[in-house]
């Protein structure tokens, strides 16, 4: 979007004491609000942690995560060298964790993506068009959402079968139903706006219109609401994991170390928790995240 | 009929039918809405909300509209603006029929006529900074971004807005008042000859109001503009127009020169709406509603003249027989009373106020 473009180069401008306090521009005032949201910008800085650890895991990770040791199985967190313990088949937990974060960052950010890209387009379709198209798109939609989120995702990859681009399929299509919605209420609400009828008076194309009237009023609630969905879909791919349809044994993922190591809950109870709280609190940490943005994105309050 | 002899300098290169062709004909416009009812949403019956509307706009003048709200006001401005379809009737731009092979083409229509709309909080793209909205316009048109963006500031110059202060501004930071500016500045941005005014000042405070009508006649002459202008009130309609029409259920009751229609209004119907008028003088305020009930419903209007629900002069022949828009000159009334030959028994004679 050519707003989000010119509000990049426009930031810093507005930073810059004494400048007007009127001049700026909606993404300006969105990052303006956001500097005073201390909770917000401590979670934020929380997942930029955690999406700097996955990152740069190969360099962080002081052991080979798929590595594993029969002598030192299932020792407890600071034992020599392994500094959270050590899993099942006496795997580095810490290496695992770096690793882990990869594909749990992943299957939490990517079909969160895809899904707001594809469901976006059907939704400001389905809103703008109305009558027929809408009722097309919004009734196939109506029947992915007739079941419930979890057993639509386990179904769908369970007859895919496991690994993680299936996993990856099965979430987006969960998603798309939910945010196609979201961007279809809020484009059949722009669409009955004078603005939108004075840009047909002018003489503009659909396109355009929806290019330049309809999108910068959608991608505001599809984006806050996408933003919610992120942890979701962490929580949901880890359940995949855990059912052993995500990803498959040795990779290293939150939910597929959490399903690994429940058996062993009553020998080392705080190394197993380990996978659940980093899904806890990454989850968490995007949950305000997302509640924060939204506080600064509704301009007009 | 385009002669075009141009002798005068000063013309318009854009007029292409001369001084003399008006800005606009409109002719029998129909619009019916359907209703849908039932499961399979099928037509249960239409709202006839513009029913065979007749008149012409002259170049430079103002014409202005008034009626109840309900009474087709709004719809005839869609209508015009081809926002709309019609069902049937014919539009005529300065000699050009509108949507027909060889006439004028919808875009440029659109170039020579915009709209400013009533609401003026929706009117404007809350995620675009105000010279953006009006800057639009001429993008469309292939104007390059910094062309449009020069013009947009011109114009909000114009329409009495510093455009170094207001122009990177949101819609949601301007006042009632001035995001009205912005929309006739958006609706100037296409240098069109003719306005759509569609309430554009009836949600404005009265003081507020009153500097804008001063921009409206100011820009007219400036521009050179033509106004369709549609209210509710009276006494805005009186003081900016030339000419007024007066609606009613869906069609043209009474048109004239302003001067005419309000000192000597012919239709029951513009009689009892001047009547209802709110007195300046607390003397002379009204006891009585002039007209009461609500208007009757266009779904199934009354036969005959659709006003005679209403009306205290009603007889018979008003049941069977639809009046006629007609009169000597420029003042033209539908009614039986105004016609001696239709039977009425005050036909012939002259308006009772």
């Amino acid at each position: 979007m050519s707003n989000i473009a010119a509000s990049a180069s426009t930031l810093p401008s507005v930073t810059v004491a004494g400048a007007p306090p009127t001049v700026r521009g909606y993404w300006g005032t969105v990052a303006y609000r956001l500097r005073y949201d201390r909770v917000t910008l401590f979670f934020l800085a929380i997942i930029a942690l955690i999406v700097l650890a996955a990152v740069f895991a190969p360099l962080l990770a002081p052991f080979d995560p798929t590595k594993s040791s029969m002598l030192y199985r299932l020792k407890p967190i600071g034992f020599k060298a392994f500094q959270l313990g050590t899993d099942e088949l006496g795997r580095d937990m810490l290496s695992r964790l770096l690793w882990g974060g990869r594909t749990s960052l992943m299957m939490g950010l990517g079909p969160v993506v895809f899904a707001t890209t594809i469901g976006g387009f059907l939704g400001v379709i389905a809103g703008f068009m109305g009558g027929k198209v809408n009722m097309a798109i919004m009734r196939t939609m109506d029947v992915f959402y007739a079941f419930p989120s979890v057993l639509l995702a386990v179904a769908i990859s369970g007859t895919l079968g496991g690994g993680l681009r299936n996993g990856l399929l099965a979430l987006t299509l969960v998603f798309i139903p939910s945010i196609c919605r979201v961007a279809e209420s809020a484009t059949t609400q722009v669409r009955n706006l004078d603005f939108v009828e004075a840009a047909r008076a002018s003489g503009a194309s659909t396109l355009s219109i929806i290019m330049h009237h309809v999108l910068g009023n959608v991608l505001a609630p599809v984006f806050i609401y996408a933003s919610s969905l992120i942890a979701v879909s962490i929580l949901l791919a880890s359940g995949l994991s855990f059912l052993g349809l995500g990803v498959s044994p040795p990779t290293p993922d939150w939910g597929l170390m959490l399903s690994t190591l429940r058996s062993a809950i009553y020998v080392q109870p705080m190394v197993c928790a380990l996978p659940g709280v980093m899904i806890f609190i990454t989850s968490l940490s995007f949950n305000l995240v997302s509640d924060g943005l939204r506080r600064a994105m509704d301009v007009k309050a | 009929m385009s002669t075009n002899l141009s002798l005068a300098p000063q013309t318009d290169p854009r007029d292409r039918g001369g001084r003399h062709q008006p800005m606009l004909i409109v002719r029998n416009l129909k619009k019916y809405f359907p209703i849908r009812g039932g499961t399979l949403q099928r037509k249960v019956g239409h709202v006839q909300a513009v029913d065979g509307v007749s008149f012409s706009v002259r170049k430079g003048e103002t014409l202005g509209v008034v009626g109840e709200s309900g009474c087709g006001k709004s719809t005839v401005a869609r209508l015009i603006m081809n926002l709309i379809p019609r069902d049937s009737g014919e539009l005529i731009f300065d000699g050009d029929p509108v949507g027909l092979e060889q006439g004028i083409s919808l875009r440029d229509l659109r170039r020579n006529m915009q709209m400013v709309f009533q609401d003026s909080y929706s009117s404007l793209n809350p995620r675009l900074p105000i010279q953006d909205s009006i800057a639009y316009g001429p993008r469309v048109h292939g104007a390059s971004r910094t062309d449009a963006k020069k013009m947009a500031r011109d114009l909000l110059d114009k329409v009495g807005l510093r455009p170094e202060l207001y122009g990177a501004r949101y819609p949601h930071e301007l006042s009632g008042g001035q995001k009205q500016r912005v929309n006739i500045a958006r609706a100037l941005a296409l240098s069109p000859r003719m306005l759509i005014l569609d309430e554009a000042v009836s949600a404005l405070d009265k003081s507020v109001e009153a500097h804008v009508l001063n921009l409206l006649g100011y820009l007219k002459r400036h521009f050179d503009l033509t106004y369709l202008f549609i209210s509710h009130d009276l006494s805005v309609v009186q003081y900016i127009s030339d000419r007024v029409l007066v609606m009613y259920l869906g069609q043209v009751v009474e048109i004239g020169p302003v001067d005419s229609i309000y000192d000597r209004p012919r239709h029951p119907y513009s009689q009892a709406l001047l009547e209802s008028r709110l007195a300046m003088d607390p003397g002379e305020r009204i006891e009585e509603a002039p007209i009461t009930g609500e208007p009757p419903n266009p779904i199934n209007p009354p036969s005959g003249c659709r006003f005679r629900t209403r009306c205290p002069f009603a007889e018979t022949i008003c049941e069977r027989a639809v009046p006629q828009l007609s009169g000597e000159g420029v003042h033209q009334v539908a009614c039986h009373m105004a016609d001696s030959s239709s039977g009425h028994t005050k036909a012939g004679m002259t308006a009772v106020h």
